[in-house]
């Protein structure tokens, strides 16, 4: 009983420490910082944060990110689930074809084919344009996508399909009517898994933009990290600034959070 | 009645845009490995194998290599250890028991930037949390140069991999070991098990599934690392952290060496399916049924 304590509680420790040091250097001057810099803020102060969003666009990088994200993960979802819904319907050997021909891209990682895409995208000018961004990541995501999504169909009975198509559904209203609802919860979790995937994504945007104006928050946080050096202050104000919106979600969605990561680990 | 036309409808938006940037660059980047090409200019020539030549050639290729080798082992090795041992002690449904998986799946959440930055804070050898900690512990000898030693900056990386992703892991143990029925267990135990012995037959076995899951993730995701290495320390000091995908990277945006960049990911692209299929294999004879 008290070894398992005890490493539950040096683990806890382990997580929580940095975690907690970052927290409290928001609320630090550069100068207490560095006079001490793991004690508690002894005059808390906001001036980092006004600082950061004072220097830096910092709406326009959440807005850039939320639009790329959003963006994505609805386009790879809806591409992805007519796709698996399609697979289901086919069946037989076109059914499995078009299973393989999309999850074998599921073996090529985007650090793969990174330079050529860096070059395709100039040539479609794709390039420094979040659109441009989003259908080149729904691209890349969608062998995962097909892959968890073919998954959850399968599970869902044949029968309830047949009979939805039985009472005159066509394959529209098979989809969205009975498909769609019935694995609204594998959905969400796939969602999820997406959404932290694509938020948090460096090397894509970093390929793709370079405008200033179109950084989405990791490529803005690189580029705090060049002009603040070692100001730990204002680099880890970003950091949990920059955080934030994910781990509100994350804090009243966890469930689905933890099943689409562990999911996406299962299946990626 | 099917109606496979329509079918087809829907299955063409994706597979266009997939076969358009996705298949199709892989292909690209196949055909630009046996080239000359910089990246920029209008023409190149093909130059045969000569990039595969070169690259395999390249000291810091090769050193790359070893790279990945270490830090695979080293995220391998420490992961599946601390996320079963972390499974075993939190897998009942006690809500402090939950509350804790939460908060230890936390990191997995956020991106490899932010923890790059906040383990770039932990490590700094001057005001970093760990120096300090030694510092007030009195072992000062302890306050290493965490990942500006090139002695230890692989390590120490694979460290903060392993902080990021042991409790994802560890909440695969947990499905794994919930999904035992626990009437064997209750069974051994009455029968006189010792606890030892009713781990080593009964759920270890049982568990094989999950373990070869977490294994099989965790090798290829160490394998690919980039996002990590790249925020903290770019390859160095003296390649001492590059790996393979760092060091195309460099070679193609750096170097403007396009065409051996292309060679190097063909090369990568080679190891990682040999990887992916052994993980397919070790996932089949993984399957167990009880």
């Amino acid at each position: 009983m008290h070894v398992r304590r005890t490493i539950i509680v040096c683990y806890s420790l382990i997580i929580v420490a940095p975690l907690y040091f970052v927290f409290v250097t928001v609320f630090k001057s550069s100068q207490a910082f560095y006079a001490s810099p793991l004690g508690w803020p002894a005059a808390p102060t906001l001036d980092n944060l006004g600082k950061l969003f004072a220097g830096q666009p910092i709406w326009r990088y959440f807005w850039n990110s939320i639009q790329v994200t959003a963006g994505t993960v609805l386009l790879v979802l809806l591409l992805g689930s007519l796709i698996s819904f399609a697979i289901i319907r086919f069946g037989g050997a076109a059914g499995t074809v078009l299973f393989a021909i999309f999850t074998a891209g599921l073996i090529v990682p985007s650090q793969v084919n990174m330079l050529t895409i860096f070059a395709l995208a100039r040539k479609l000018y794709l390039s420094d344009h979040l659109g441009g961004l989003i259908l080149v990541s729904t691209a890349l995501l969608l062998p995962l996508t097909v892959f968890m999504l073919t998954g959850f169909m399968k599970l869902l009975s044949r029968e309830l399909i047949e009979a939805g198509s039985l009472d005159g559904c066509g394959e529209w209203s098979l989809y969205w009517r009975i498909t769609i609802p019935l694995t609204a919860p594998s959905l969400a979790a796939t969602a999820t898994f997406l959404l932290v995937m694509v938020w948090n994504d460096l090397l894509i945007p970093m390929l793709l933009l370079n405008g200033k104006s179109k950084l989405t928050l990791p490529l803005a946080m690189l580029q705090f990290r060049g002009e603040y050096v070692t100001d730990y202050p204002m680099l880890l104000t970003g950091v949990v600034v920059t955080s934030l919106p994910l781990v509100l979600l994350f804090l009243f969605l966890q469930r689905y959070f933890i099943a689409g990561l562990t999911e996406g680990a299962l299946k990626g | 009645m099917r109606n496979r036309k329509l079918l087809w409808i829907f299955v063409l938006p994706g597979l266009l845009l997939y076969g358009v940037v996705f298949v199709y660059p892989t292909v690209l980047g196949l055909v630009y490995s046996f080239t000359d090409w910089d990246g920029f200019s209008a023409s190149f020539k093909l130059t045969g194998w000569k990039n595969y030549h070169s690259i395999l050639e390249s000291i810091v290729f090769r050193k790359a290599f070893w790279n990945n080798v270490k830090f695979m082992a080293a995220v391998v090795a420490a992961q599946s250890v601390i996320s079963l041992v972390l499974a075993l002690l939190l897998v009942k449904n006690r809500k402090t028991y939950v509350f804790l998986r939460a908060l230890f799946f936390f990191p997995a959440i956020l991106s490899s930037v932010s923890v790059g930055l906040i383990w770039s804070f932990v490590y700094d050898p001057a005001i970093g949390l760990l120096s300090t900690l030694f510092q007030t512990l009195g072992r000062p000898e302890l306050a290493l140069n965490w990942i500006g030693d090139k002695k230890i900056a692989i390590y120490s990386i694979a460290a903060v991999q392993v902080w990021a992703h042991a409790g994802q892991m560890m909440i695969v143990f947990i499905a794994g070991l919930q999904s035992i029925p626990s009437e064997l267990h209750e069974a051994a135990v009455i029968d006189g098990g010792s606890r030892w012995r009713v781990f080593r037959k009964i759920t270890w076995p049982l568990l094989a599934p999950s373990a070869t899951i977490v294994l099989a993730y965790t090798t290829i995701q160490s394998f690919k690392a980039f996002d990590l290495i790249f925020t903290m320390t770019d390859g160095g000091p003296n390649f001492s952290t590059e790996i393979m995908t760092t060091y195309i990277y460099h070679l193609a945006f750096s170097s403007y060496a396009f065409g051996e960049a292309s060679a190097g990911s063909s090369l990568f692209l080679v190891l990682l399916s040999v990887l992916t299929f052994l993980q397919f294999k070790a996932l089949r004879a993984g399957r167990i049924s009880y």
